[in-house]
Protein backbone atom coordinates (compact mmCIF):
# COMPACT_ATOMS: atom_id res chain seq x y z
CA UNK A 1 0.00 0.00 0.00
CA UNK A 2 1.42 3.57 -0.91
CA UNK A 3 0.35 6.64 0.54
CA UNK A 4 -0.29 9.79 -1.80
CA UNK A 5 0.94 13.22 -1.00
CA UNK A 6 -2.93 13.54 -0.63
CA UNK A 7 -3.00 10.82 1.92
CA UNK A 8 -0.45 12.26 3.81
CA UNK A 9 -1.79 15.52 4.41
CA UNK A 10 -5.05 14.24 5.25
CA UNK A 11 -3.52 11.93 7.88
CA UNK A 12 -1.20 14.87 9.21
CA UNK A 13 -4.42 16.70 9.77
CA UNK A 14 -6.04 14.17 11.11
CA UNK A 15 -3.29 14.13 13.62
CA UNK A 16 -2.81 17.62 14.13
CA UNK A 17 0.28 17.85 13.25
CA UNK A 18 1.17 20.44 10.91
CA UNK A 19 3.31 19.61 7.87
CA UNK A 20 4.87 21.99 4.99
CA UNK A 21 3.37 21.28 1.35
CA UNK A 22 7.37 21.01 0.53
CA UNK A 23 7.82 18.11 3.09
CA UNK A 24 4.94 16.11 2.18
CA UNK A 25 6.21 13.75 -0.29
CA UNK A 26 9.12 12.48 1.68
CA UNK A 27 6.40 12.49 4.33
CA UNK A 28 4.31 10.06 2.34
CA UNK A 29 7.61 8.09 0.88
CA UNK A 30 8.49 7.09 4.64
CA UNK A 31 4.59 6.38 6.05
CA UNK A 32 4.54 4.27 2.47
CA UNK A 33 7.82 2.25 3.70
CA UNK A 34 6.31 1.32 7.27
CA UNK A 35 3.27 0.18 5.82
CA UNK A 36 4.96 -1.48 3.28
CA UNK A 37 6.61 -3.32 5.87
CA UNK A 38 3.41 -4.07 7.78
CA UNK A 39 2.07 -5.88 4.79
CA UNK A 40 3.98 -9.05 6.10
CA UNK A 41 0.66 -9.36 8.38
CA UNK A 42 -1.37 -10.34 5.34
CA UNK A 43 0.63 -13.62 5.11
CA UNK A 44 -0.98 -15.09 8.37
CA UNK A 45 -4.04 -17.04 8.61
CA UNK A 46 -6.55 -15.21 11.32
CA UNK A 47 -8.81 -16.96 10.50
CA UNK A 48 -11.13 -17.47 13.86
CA UNK A 49 -8.60 -16.15 15.91
CA UNK A 50 -10.16 -13.34 18.33
CA UNK A 51 -8.14 -9.78 18.57
CA UNK A 52 -6.25 -9.60 21.75
CA UNK A 53 -7.56 -7.62 24.17
CA UNK A 54 -5.81 -7.59 27.02
CA UNK A 55 -2.28 -9.47 27.53
CA UNK A 56 -3.17 -10.64 31.12
CA UNK A 57 -6.22 -12.93 31.51
CA UNK A 58 -7.00 -10.84 34.36
CA UNK A 59 -10.40 -9.02 35.32
CA UNK A 60 -10.10 -5.44 35.76
CA UNK A 61 -10.55 -4.27 39.04
CA UNK A 62 -13.53 -2.67 39.77
CA UNK A 63 -14.33 -0.09 42.75
CA UNK A 64 -17.12 2.22 44.15
CA UNK A 65 -18.18 5.02 41.97
CA UNK A 66 -17.35 7.63 44.75
CA UNK A 67 -15.13 10.80 44.30
CA UNK A 68 -11.70 9.87 46.02
CA UNK A 69 -9.66 12.36 44.55
CA UNK A 70 -9.58 16.02 43.69
CA UNK A 71 -9.87 19.48 45.02
CA UNK A 72 -6.31 21.16 43.89
CA UNK A 73 -7.45 23.27 41.22
CA UNK A 74 -3.90 25.17 41.45
CA UNK A 75 -1.69 22.23 41.67
CA UNK A 76 -3.81 21.27 38.02
CA UNK A 77 -3.45 25.09 36.13
CA UNK A 78 0.03 25.09 37.44
CA UNK A 79 1.60 23.92 34.40
CA UNK A 80 -0.45 25.28 31.91
CA UNK A 81 0.95 27.64 29.17
CA UNK A 82 -1.55 30.30 30.02
CA UNK A 83 -4.36 30.31 32.62
CA UNK A 84 -6.81 32.84 33.69
CA UNK A 85 -9.16 33.12 36.55
CA UNK A 86 -9.20 29.62 37.83
CA UNK A 87 -9.29 27.77 33.98
CA UNK A 88 -7.27 26.98 30.79
CA UNK A 89 -7.15 29.75 28.31
CA UNK A 90 -7.05 28.80 24.29
CA UNK A 91 -7.79 31.05 21.22
CA UNK A 92 -11.18 32.03 20.90
CA UNK A 93 -13.24 28.56 19.87
CA UNK A 94 -16.49 29.99 18.77
CA UNK A 95 -17.27 33.01 16.46
CA UNK B 1 38.88 0.84 49.10
CA UNK B 2 37.48 0.93 45.63
CA UNK B 3 35.20 3.98 44.56
CA UNK B 4 31.83 3.64 46.19
CA UNK B 5 29.96 5.05 43.06
CA UNK B 6 31.44 1.39 41.72
CA UNK B 7 29.63 -0.93 43.84
CA UNK B 8 26.91 -3.04 43.60
CA UNK B 9 23.51 -1.90 45.48
CA UNK B 10 24.07 -5.56 47.52
CA UNK B 11 27.49 -4.38 48.36
CA UNK B 12 26.63 -0.92 48.99
CA UNK B 13 23.63 -2.54 51.54
CA UNK B 14 25.87 -4.48 52.83
CA UNK B 15 28.46 -1.40 53.80
CA UNK B 16 26.05 0.79 54.63
CA UNK B 17 24.15 -1.83 57.37
CA UNK B 18 27.64 -2.87 58.81
CA UNK B 19 28.45 1.32 58.96
CA UNK B 20 31.81 0.78 56.89
CA UNK B 21 29.86 3.44 54.80
CA UNK B 22 27.13 6.19 54.88
CA UNK B 23 24.26 6.94 52.62
CA UNK B 24 25.76 10.43 51.94
CA UNK B 25 29.30 9.33 51.28
CA UNK B 26 27.81 7.02 48.52
CA UNK B 27 26.08 10.13 47.28
CA UNK B 28 28.63 12.31 47.00
CA UNK B 29 30.78 9.80 44.91
CA UNK B 30 28.10 9.25 43.02
CA UNK B 31 27.38 13.30 42.62
CA UNK B 32 31.24 13.60 41.47
CA UNK B 33 31.14 10.85 38.81
CA UNK B 34 27.98 12.57 37.56
CA UNK B 35 29.69 16.11 37.32
CA UNK B 36 32.88 13.97 35.62
CA UNK B 37 30.84 12.72 33.14
CA UNK B 38 28.89 15.68 31.02
CA UNK B 39 30.41 13.57 27.65
CA UNK B 40 27.86 11.10 28.51
CA UNK B 41 25.33 12.84 27.95
CA UNK B 42 23.46 10.66 30.67
CA UNK B 43 22.34 12.87 32.95
CA UNK B 44 19.55 15.46 32.11
CA UNK B 45 18.45 17.18 35.03
CA UNK B 46 20.90 16.55 38.19
CA UNK B 47 19.36 16.77 41.73
CA UNK B 48 21.80 16.89 44.24
CA UNK B 49 19.92 18.60 46.58
CA UNK B 50 17.03 16.21 46.43
CA UNK B 51 20.08 13.35 46.77
CA UNK B 52 21.92 14.68 49.88
CA UNK B 53 18.53 15.65 51.52
CA UNK B 54 17.19 11.66 51.04
CA UNK B 55 20.48 10.32 51.54
CA UNK B 56 20.82 11.93 55.07
CA UNK B 57 17.53 10.69 56.07
CA UNK B 58 18.08 7.21 54.94
CA UNK B 59 21.46 7.11 56.93
CA UNK B 60 18.60 8.26 59.99
CA UNK B 61 16.54 4.79 59.12
CA UNK B 62 19.73 2.94 58.48
CA UNK B 63 21.11 3.89 61.97
CA UNK B 64 17.31 3.59 63.37
CA UNK B 65 17.81 -0.34 62.19
CA UNK B 66 14.71 -0.02 60.11
CA UNK B 67 16.01 0.14 56.72
CA UNK B 68 15.06 -2.16 53.71
CA UNK B 69 17.39 -2.91 51.07
CA UNK B 70 17.47 0.13 48.73
CA UNK B 71 17.42 2.47 51.47
CA UNK B 72 20.82 4.89 50.95
CA UNK B 73 21.35 3.55 47.26
CA UNK B 74 21.82 6.13 45.23
CA UNK B 75 19.55 5.48 41.56
CA UNK B 76 18.93 7.68 38.00
CA UNK B 77 15.60 7.80 36.99
CA UNK B 78 14.53 7.84 33.74
CA UNK B 79 13.01 10.92 32.21
CA UNK B 80 10.13 9.17 31.43
CA UNK B 81 8.78 8.67 35.36
CA UNK B 82 7.31 11.92 36.83
CA UNK B 83 9.03 12.96 39.77
CA UNK B 84 7.36 15.77 41.82
CA UNK B 85 8.74 19.06 41.41
CA UNK B 86 11.54 17.63 38.91
CA UNK B 87 11.72 18.51 35.32
CA UNK B 88 10.06 15.56 33.92
CA UNK B 89 10.00 15.64 29.64
CA UNK B 90 10.48 12.39 28.65
CA UNK B 91 12.94 14.32 26.19
CA UNK B 92 10.42 15.73 24.39
CA UNK B 93 10.31 19.36 23.73
CA UNK B 94 6.75 19.39 23.95
CA UNK B 95 7.39 19.03 28.00
CA UNK B 96 9.79 21.53 27.80
CA UNK B 97 9.39 23.24 31.50
CA UNK B 98 6.97 20.70 32.62
CA UNK B 99 7.31 19.57 36.66
CA UNK B 100 4.52 17.54 38.11
CA UNK B 101 2.64 17.99 40.86
CA UNK B 102 2.82 14.15 41.55
CA UNK B 103 5.56 11.58 41.56
CA UNK B 104 5.18 8.31 39.50
CA UNK B 105 3.92 4.94 41.74
CA UNK B 106 7.48 3.68 41.40
CA UNK B 107 9.45 6.35 41.86
CA UNK B 108 7.93 6.68 45.33
CA UNK B 109 8.13 3.15 46.27
CA UNK B 110 11.93 3.64 45.63
CA UNK B 111 11.79 6.40 47.79
CA UNK B 112 9.55 5.12 50.00
CA UNK B 113 11.80 2.16 50.65
CA UNK B 114 14.85 5.07 51.31
CA UNK B 115 15.88 4.77 47.81
CA UNK B 116 18.25 8.60 46.80
CA UNK B 117 17.25 9.70 43.73
CA UNK B 118 20.63 11.57 41.93
CA UNK B 119 18.48 12.80 38.44
CA UNK B 120 16.61 12.07 35.51
CA UNK B 121 18.38 10.17 33.04
CA UNK B 122 18.36 10.47 28.93
CA UNK B 123 15.96 8.14 27.29
CA UNK B 124 14.90 8.64 23.37
CA UNK B 125 11.77 10.96 23.01
CA UNK B 126 8.59 9.39 24.42
CA UNK B 127 10.34 6.17 24.38
CA UNK B 128 10.85 6.16 20.78
CA UNK B 129 13.82 4.56 19.61
CA UNK B 130 16.58 2.58 20.06
CA UNK B 131 19.75 4.75 20.27
CA UNK B 132 19.14 7.53 22.10
CA UNK B 133 19.30 10.05 19.05
CA UNK B 134 15.67 10.99 18.95
CA UNK B 135 16.37 13.09 22.21
CA UNK B 136 15.40 16.86 22.67
CA UNK B 137 18.56 16.79 24.95
CA UNK B 138 20.53 15.03 22.33
CA UNK B 139 22.53 11.25 22.05
CA UNK B 140 23.22 9.80 25.23
CA UNK B 141 26.76 8.27 24.59
CA UNK B 142 28.21 4.18 25.15
CA UNK B 143 30.80 4.25 27.77
CA UNK B 144 32.53 1.80 25.71
CA UNK B 145 34.27 1.77 22.31
CA UNK B 146 35.41 -0.15 19.96
CA UNK B 147 38.82 -0.85 20.98
CA UNK B 148 41.40 2.12 20.20
CA UNK B 149 38.87 3.54 18.03
CA UNK B 150 37.36 7.09 19.28
CA UNK B 151 33.96 6.58 17.82
CA UNK B 152 30.98 7.91 19.75
CA UNK B 153 29.22 4.64 20.13
CA UNK B 154 24.84 4.00 20.95
CA UNK B 155 23.90 3.24 24.79
CA UNK B 156 21.12 1.78 23.12
CA UNK B 157 17.18 2.79 23.64
CA UNK B 158 15.23 3.79 24.34
CA UNK B 159 16.74 4.03 28.13
CA UNK B 160 20.16 4.83 26.78
CA UNK B 161 20.73 7.30 29.45
CA UNK B 162 19.57 5.12 32.28
CA UNK B 163 22.39 1.98 30.15
CA UNK B 164 25.03 4.66 30.13
CA UNK B 165 24.96 6.24 33.70
CA UNK B 166 24.28 2.50 35.15
CA UNK B 167 27.85 1.02 32.83
CA UNK B 168 30.19 3.84 33.67
CA UNK B 169 29.27 3.75 37.75
CA UNK B 170 27.64 6.96 37.88
CA UNK B 171 24.96 5.65 40.22
CA UNK B 172 24.38 2.18 41.79
CA UNK B 173 21.25 1.58 39.05
CA UNK B 174 18.57 2.73 37.44
CA UNK B 175 14.82 3.08 36.58
CA UNK B 176 14.64 2.01 33.08
CA UNK B 177 10.74 1.30 30.74
CA UNK B 178 10.01 -1.11 28.26
CA UNK B 179 7.86 -1.12 25.26
CA UNK B 180 9.78 -2.98 22.25
CA UNK B 181 12.90 -3.76 23.84
CA UNK B 182 13.71 -0.37 25.69
CA UNK B 183 15.67 -1.88 28.77
CA UNK B 184 16.69 -5.03 27.36
CA UNK B 185 18.61 -3.82 24.68
CA UNK B 186 20.13 -1.11 26.22
CA UNK B 187 21.67 -3.16 28.84
CA UNK B 188 22.90 -5.71 26.17
CA UNK B 189 24.65 -2.15 24.24
CA UNK B 190 26.16 -1.36 27.72
CA UNK B 191 27.26 -4.78 29.25
CA UNK B 192 25.01 -4.57 32.13
CA UNK B 193 21.73 -6.52 33.20
CA UNK B 194 18.32 -5.47 32.32
CA UNK B 195 15.06 -6.79 33.78
CA UNK B 196 11.55 -6.28 32.00
CA UNK B 197 8.72 -7.79 33.99
CA UNK B 198 5.65 -9.22 33.40
CA UNK B 199 2.85 -6.80 32.40
CA UNK B 200 0.95 -5.68 35.36
CA UNK B 201 4.29 -6.13 37.75
CA UNK B 202 5.07 -2.40 37.92
CA UNK B 203 2.75 -0.01 38.27
CA UNK B 204 2.00 2.33 34.86
CA UNK B 205 0.86 5.40 37.10
CA UNK B 206 3.26 8.65 36.45
CA UNK B 207 5.17 6.96 33.89
CA UNK B 208 4.45 9.23 30.31
CA UNK B 209 2.44 6.61 28.60
CA UNK B 210 3.87 5.33 24.72
CA UNK B 211 1.82 2.07 24.09
CA UNK B 212 -0.25 1.34 27.62
CA UNK B 213 -0.45 -2.18 26.97
CA UNK B 214 2.93 -3.11 26.42
CA UNK B 215 4.84 -0.29 28.50
CA UNK B 216 6.53 -1.74 31.56
CA UNK B 217 9.31 -0.41 33.69
CA UNK B 218 12.22 -2.32 35.14
CA UNK B 219 15.65 -2.24 36.82
CA UNK B 220 18.60 -1.65 34.97
CA UNK B 221 21.63 -2.69 37.53
CA UNK B 222 25.31 -3.79 37.07
CA UNK B 223 24.17 -7.63 38.32
CA UNK B 224 21.48 -10.02 38.31
CA UNK B 225 21.53 -9.76 42.26
CA UNK B 226 20.97 -6.46 42.30
CA UNK B 227 17.92 -6.60 39.76
CA UNK B 228 16.00 -8.57 42.41
CA UNK B 229 16.45 -6.35 45.07
CA UNK B 230 15.63 -3.08 42.75
CA UNK B 231 12.77 -5.51 41.25
CA UNK B 232 11.70 -6.31 44.39
CA UNK B 233 11.25 -2.57 45.76
CA UNK B 234 9.67 -1.63 42.18
CA UNK B 235 7.14 -3.81 41.77
CA UNK B 236 3.67 -4.43 43.37
CA UNK B 237 -0.52 -3.45 43.06
CA UNK B 238 -1.17 0.19 43.02
CA UNK B 239 -5.00 0.54 42.65
CA UNK B 240 -4.24 3.63 40.72
CA UNK B 241 -3.09 1.90 37.48
CA UNK B 242 -6.23 -0.70 36.13
CA UNK B 243 -3.84 -2.98 34.79
CA UNK B 244 -1.58 -3.43 38.16
CA UNK B 245 -1.88 -7.21 39.19
CA UNK B 246 -2.54 -7.80 42.55
CA UNK B 247 -0.05 -10.35 43.48
CA UNK B 248 2.44 -10.56 45.97
CA UNK B 249 5.66 -9.80 44.96
CA UNK B 250 8.39 -12.26 46.45
CA UNK B 251 11.53 -11.41 47.88
CA UNK B 252 13.42 -12.31 44.17
CA UNK B 253 16.84 -11.90 46.35
CA UNK B 254 15.84 -14.94 48.73
CA UNK B 255 15.16 -16.84 44.99
CA UNK B 256 18.27 -16.94 43.61
CA UNK B 257 20.33 -19.98 45.08
CA UNK B 258 21.39 -20.91 41.18
CA UNK B 259 20.12 -24.18 41.44
CA UNK B 260 19.08 -25.21 37.65
CA UNK B 261 19.01 -28.66 37.98
CA UNK B 262 16.23 -30.12 35.71
CA UNK B 263 14.95 -26.97 34.33
CA UNK B 264 13.89 -27.02 30.45
CA UNK B 265 15.37 -24.24 28.25
CA UNK B 266 13.75 -23.68 25.09
CA UNK B 267 16.01 -22.87 22.14
CA UNK B 268 13.58 -21.10 19.73
CA UNK B 269 14.72 -22.43 16.22
CA UNK B 270 12.97 -19.03 14.31
CA UNK B 271 15.21 -16.53 16.39
CA UNK B 272 18.43 -17.74 13.82
CA UNK B 273 18.22 -15.09 11.50
CA UNK B 274 19.61 -14.93 8.00
CA UNK B 275 22.96 -12.41 8.27
CA UNK B 276 23.35 -12.89 12.07
CA UNK B 277 26.63 -11.99 13.34
CA UNK B 278 28.82 -14.92 13.64
CA UNK B 279 29.16 -13.96 16.96
CA UNK B 280 26.25 -13.73 17.73
CA UNK B 281 25.58 -17.35 17.31
CA UNK B 282 28.18 -18.21 18.77
CA UNK B 283 27.24 -16.84 22.03
CA UNK B 284 23.96 -17.74 22.02
CA UNK B 285 25.69 -21.65 21.86
CA UNK B 286 28.01 -21.05 24.69
CA UNK B 287 25.16 -19.55 26.77
CA UNK B 288 23.05 -22.62 26.21
CA UNK B 289 26.20 -24.67 26.91
CA UNK B 290 26.08 -23.36 30.35
CA UNK B 291 22.82 -23.87 31.57
CA UNK B 292 23.33 -27.33 30.02
CA UNK B 293 26.84 -27.57 32.22
CA UNK B 294 24.64 -26.27 35.04
CA UNK B 295 22.30 -29.17 35.10
CA UNK B 296 19.38 -27.04 32.75
CA UNK B 297 18.38 -29.52 29.83
CA UNK B 298 18.01 -28.20 26.77
CA UNK B 299 15.22 -28.43 24.04
CA UNK B 300 14.70 -27.39 20.49
CA UNK B 301 11.70 -24.87 20.35
CA UNK B 302 9.74 -23.10 17.39
CA UNK B 303 7.51 -19.96 17.95
CA UNK B 304 6.48 -20.07 14.72
CA UNK B 305 5.23 -16.52 14.40
CA UNK B 306 7.47 -14.85 15.37
CA UNK B 307 8.88 -12.88 12.12
CA UNK B 308 5.16 -11.24 12.05
CA UNK B 309 5.99 -10.12 15.61
CA UNK B 310 7.80 -6.90 14.65
CA UNK B 311 5.48 -5.68 11.56
CA UNK B 312 2.38 -6.30 14.42
CA UNK B 313 4.22 -4.45 17.40
CA UNK B 314 5.03 -1.43 14.49
CA UNK B 315 0.96 -1.25 14.17
CA UNK B 316 -0.20 -1.78 17.68
CA UNK B 317 2.42 0.50 19.45
CA UNK B 318 1.96 3.47 17.03
CA UNK B 319 -1.62 2.89 17.43
CA UNK B 320 -1.64 3.03 20.90
CA UNK B 321 0.53 5.99 21.03
CA UNK B 322 -1.30 7.64 18.29
CA UNK B 323 -3.97 7.81 21.40
CA UNK B 324 -2.04 8.52 23.76
CA UNK B 325 -0.19 11.53 22.53
CA UNK B 326 -3.42 13.32 21.97
CA UNK B 327 -3.19 14.56 25.03
CA UNK B 328 -0.23 17.08 24.10
CA UNK B 329 -2.58 19.68 22.48
CA UNK B 330 -0.41 23.58 23.99
CA UNK B 331 -3.67 23.53 26.64
CA UNK B 332 -2.52 22.06 30.23
CA UNK B 333 0.81 21.58 30.26
CA UNK B 334 4.33 22.50 28.08
CA UNK B 335 4.90 23.54 25.08
CA UNK B 336 2.16 26.05 23.06
CA UNK B 337 3.12 27.35 19.62
CA UNK B 338 3.17 31.10 19.01
CA UNK B 339 -0.05 31.76 17.39
CA UNK B 340 0.19 34.23 14.00
CA UNK B 341 -2.94 36.92 14.05
CA UNK B 342 -5.85 34.91 12.93
CA UNK B 343 -4.76 31.78 14.16
CA UNK B 344 -7.58 29.29 16.32
CA UNK B 345 -7.94 26.48 18.14
CA UNK B 346 -6.88 23.99 15.20
CA UNK B 347 -3.79 26.17 14.40
CA UNK B 348 -3.15 25.76 18.10
CA UNK B 349 -2.86 22.13 18.15
CA UNK B 350 -1.09 21.84 14.78
CA UNK B 351 1.57 24.50 15.27
CA UNK B 352 2.48 23.18 18.80
CA UNK B 353 2.35 19.54 17.81
CA UNK B 354 5.02 20.05 15.09
CA UNK B 355 6.96 22.22 16.66
CA UNK B 356 7.18 20.17 20.12
CA UNK B 357 7.74 16.74 18.33
CA UNK B 358 10.84 15.19 16.85
CA UNK B 359 10.48 13.78 13.19
CA UNK B 360 9.99 9.76 14.59
CA UNK B 361 7.86 11.08 17.19
CA UNK B 362 5.53 12.60 14.29
CA UNK B 363 5.98 9.47 11.97
CA UNK B 364 4.57 7.47 14.53
CA UNK B 365 2.06 9.22 15.72
CA UNK B 366 0.72 9.69 12.14
CA UNK B 367 1.82 6.17 11.06
CA UNK B 368 -0.97 5.05 14.14
CA UNK B 369 -3.15 7.94 13.01
CA UNK B 370 -3.54 6.55 9.69
CA UNK B 371 -3.72 2.58 11.07
CA UNK B 372 -6.69 3.49 13.28
CA UNK B 373 -8.47 5.79 10.44
CA UNK B 374 -11.49 4.37 9.06
CA UNK B 375 -11.70 1.76 6.55
CA UNK B 376 -7.97 0.43 7.72
CA UNK B 377 -8.71 -0.15 11.28
CA UNK B 378 -9.63 -3.91 10.61
CA UNK B 379 -7.44 -4.46 7.67
CA UNK B 380 -4.35 -2.91 10.34
CA UNK B 381 -5.30 -2.73 13.83
CA UNK B 382 -7.74 -5.48 14.24
CA UNK B 383 -5.57 -8.10 11.67
CA UNK B 384 -2.23 -7.07 14.37
CA UNK B 385 -4.44 -8.05 17.55
CA UNK B 386 -5.22 -11.08 16.02
CA UNK B 387 -1.63 -11.75 15.35
CA UNK B 388 -0.43 -10.27 18.57
CA UNK B 389 -2.82 -12.97 19.97
CA UNK B 390 -1.33 -15.62 17.93
CA UNK B 391 2.25 -14.94 18.93
CA UNK B 392 1.17 -14.93 22.55
CA UNK B 393 -0.21 -18.41 21.87
CA UNK B 394 3.41 -19.56 20.49
CA UNK B 395 4.69 -19.12 23.81
CA UNK B 396 1.87 -20.24 26.22
CA UNK B 397 1.74 -23.67 24.02
CA UNK B 398 5.65 -24.01 24.59
CA UNK B 399 5.15 -23.26 27.96
CA UNK B 400 2.42 -25.88 28.15
CA UNK B 401 5.02 -28.30 27.11
CA UNK B 402 7.01 -27.79 30.13
CA UNK B 403 9.93 -25.25 29.10
CA UNK B 404 10.60 -22.76 31.98
CA UNK B 405 12.90 -20.19 30.22
CA UNK B 406 14.03 -19.46 26.33
CA UNK B 407 16.74 -18.39 25.73
CA UNK B 408 17.82 -15.94 23.10
CA UNK B 409 20.07 -13.20 21.95
CA UNK B 410 19.03 -9.99 23.32
CA UNK B 411 20.11 -8.19 20.22
CA UNK B 412 21.06 -8.58 16.39
CA UNK B 413 24.48 -6.79 16.97
CA UNK B 414 26.53 -5.31 18.95
CA UNK B 415 26.44 -1.29 19.78
CA UNK B 416 26.55 1.13 16.78
CA UNK B 417 27.96 4.12 15.92
CA UNK B 418 25.86 6.96 17.05
CA UNK B 419 25.03 8.50 13.45
CA UNK B 420 25.37 5.30 11.82
CA UNK B 421 21.70 4.86 11.16
CA UNK B 422 21.16 8.12 10.29
CA UNK B 423 20.22 7.51 6.43
CA UNK B 424 19.12 4.16 6.86
CA UNK B 425 14.87 4.08 6.55
CA UNK B 426 13.34 4.00 9.80
CA UNK B 427 12.56 -0.17 9.32
CA UNK B 428 16.15 -0.71 9.72
CA UNK B 429 16.42 1.01 12.68
CA UNK B 430 13.14 -1.20 13.93
CA UNK B 431 15.13 -4.46 13.33
CA UNK B 432 17.04 -3.68 16.69
CA UNK B 433 13.73 -4.82 18.31
CA UNK B 434 13.73 -8.51 16.60
CA UNK B 435 14.76 -10.54 19.22
CA UNK B 436 13.33 -8.35 22.47
CA UNK B 437 9.29 -7.01 20.85
CA UNK B 438 7.95 -10.61 20.89
CA UNK B 439 8.40 -10.36 24.90
CA UNK B 440 6.16 -7.15 25.11
CA UNK B 441 3.50 -8.72 22.82
CA UNK B 442 2.91 -11.33 25.09
CA UNK B 443 3.97 -9.52 28.59
CA UNK B 444 6.42 -11.88 29.45
CA UNK B 445 8.99 -11.35 31.68
CA UNK B 446 12.36 -10.97 29.91
CA UNK B 447 16.06 -10.43 31.07
CA UNK B 448 19.16 -9.20 29.31
CA UNK B 449 22.34 -10.59 30.65
CA UNK B 450 25.76 -9.54 29.49
CA UNK B 451 27.25 -12.65 28.46
CA UNK B 452 30.28 -11.68 26.74
CA UNK B 453 32.62 -9.30 24.23
CA UNK B 454 32.45 -8.90 20.50
CA UNK B 455 36.28 -9.15 18.87
CA UNK B 456 35.97 -5.09 19.01
CA UNK B 457 35.24 -5.34 22.94
CA UNK B 458 32.24 -4.39 23.05
CA UNK B 459 29.45 -6.12 25.17
CA UNK B 460 27.07 -8.55 23.84
CA UNK B 461 23.93 -9.77 25.96
CA UNK B 462 21.78 -12.82 26.02
CA UNK B 463 18.19 -12.96 26.89
CA UNK B 464 16.22 -15.18 29.18
CA UNK B 465 12.44 -15.17 28.58
CA UNK B 466 10.61 -15.91 31.80
CA UNK B 467 6.70 -17.42 32.12
CA UNK B 468 4.45 -14.85 32.85
CA UNK B 469 4.65 -13.55 37.17
CA UNK B 470 7.88 -15.69 37.76
CA UNK B 471 10.46 -13.40 37.76
CA UNK B 472 12.05 -15.31 40.37
CA UNK B 473 12.71 -18.21 38.53
CA UNK B 474 13.37 -16.27 35.90
CA UNK B 475 16.01 -13.88 38.02
CA UNK B 476 17.62 -17.49 39.09
CA UNK B 477 18.24 -18.99 35.72
CA UNK B 478 19.63 -15.65 34.86
CA UNK B 479 21.94 -15.83 38.21
CA UNK B 480 23.35 -19.28 37.05
CA UNK B 481 23.61 -18.12 33.38
CA UNK B 482 25.37 -14.77 35.04
CA UNK B 483 27.79 -16.79 37.20
CA UNK B 484 28.93 -19.28 34.16
CA UNK B 485 29.51 -16.37 31.73
CA UNK B 486 31.54 -14.97 34.46
CA UNK B 487 31.34 -11.30 32.95
CA UNK B 488 33.41 -8.61 34.90
CA UNK B 489 34.52 -6.13 32.34
CA UNK B 490 34.12 -2.64 32.56
CA UNK B 491 34.67 0.03 29.91
CA UNK B 492 37.67 1.45 29.94
CA UNK B 493 37.22 5.61 30.94
CA UNK B 494 37.94 8.14 28.82
CA UNK B 495 34.93 10.47 29.51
Amino acid sequence: MSIDIDTARKVAHLARIAVDEADLPALAGELSQILTFMEQLNEVDVEGVEPMTSVTPMRLKRRDDVVTDGGYQDQILSNAPDAREGFFAVPKVVE
Amino acid sequence: MSDLNNLTIAEARDKLRAGDTTAVELTEACLSAIDAADALGAFVHKTPEIALERAKAADARIQAGDAPAMCGIPVGIKDLFCTKGVASQAASGILEGFKPEYESTVSQKLADDGAVMLGKLNMDEFAMGSSNETSVYGNAVNPWRRGNDDAALTPGGSSGGSASAVAADLCLAATGTDTGGSIRQPAAFTGIVGLKPTYGRCSRWGIVAFASSLDQAGPMTKTVRDAAIMGTAMMGHDPKDSTSADLPVPDFEAMLTGDIKGKKIGIPAEYRMDGMPEEIEKLWHDGAEMLKDAGAEIVDITLPHTKYALPAYYVVAPAEASSNLARYDGVRYGHRAKLAQGDGIVQMYEKTRAEGFGPEVKRRVMIGTYVLSAGFYDAYYNRARKVRALIKKDFEDVFAAGVDAILTPATPSAAFGLGEMADADPVQMYLNDVFTVTVNLAGLPGISVPAGLDKQGLPLGLQLIGRPWEEGDLLNTAYALEAAAGFVSKPVKWW
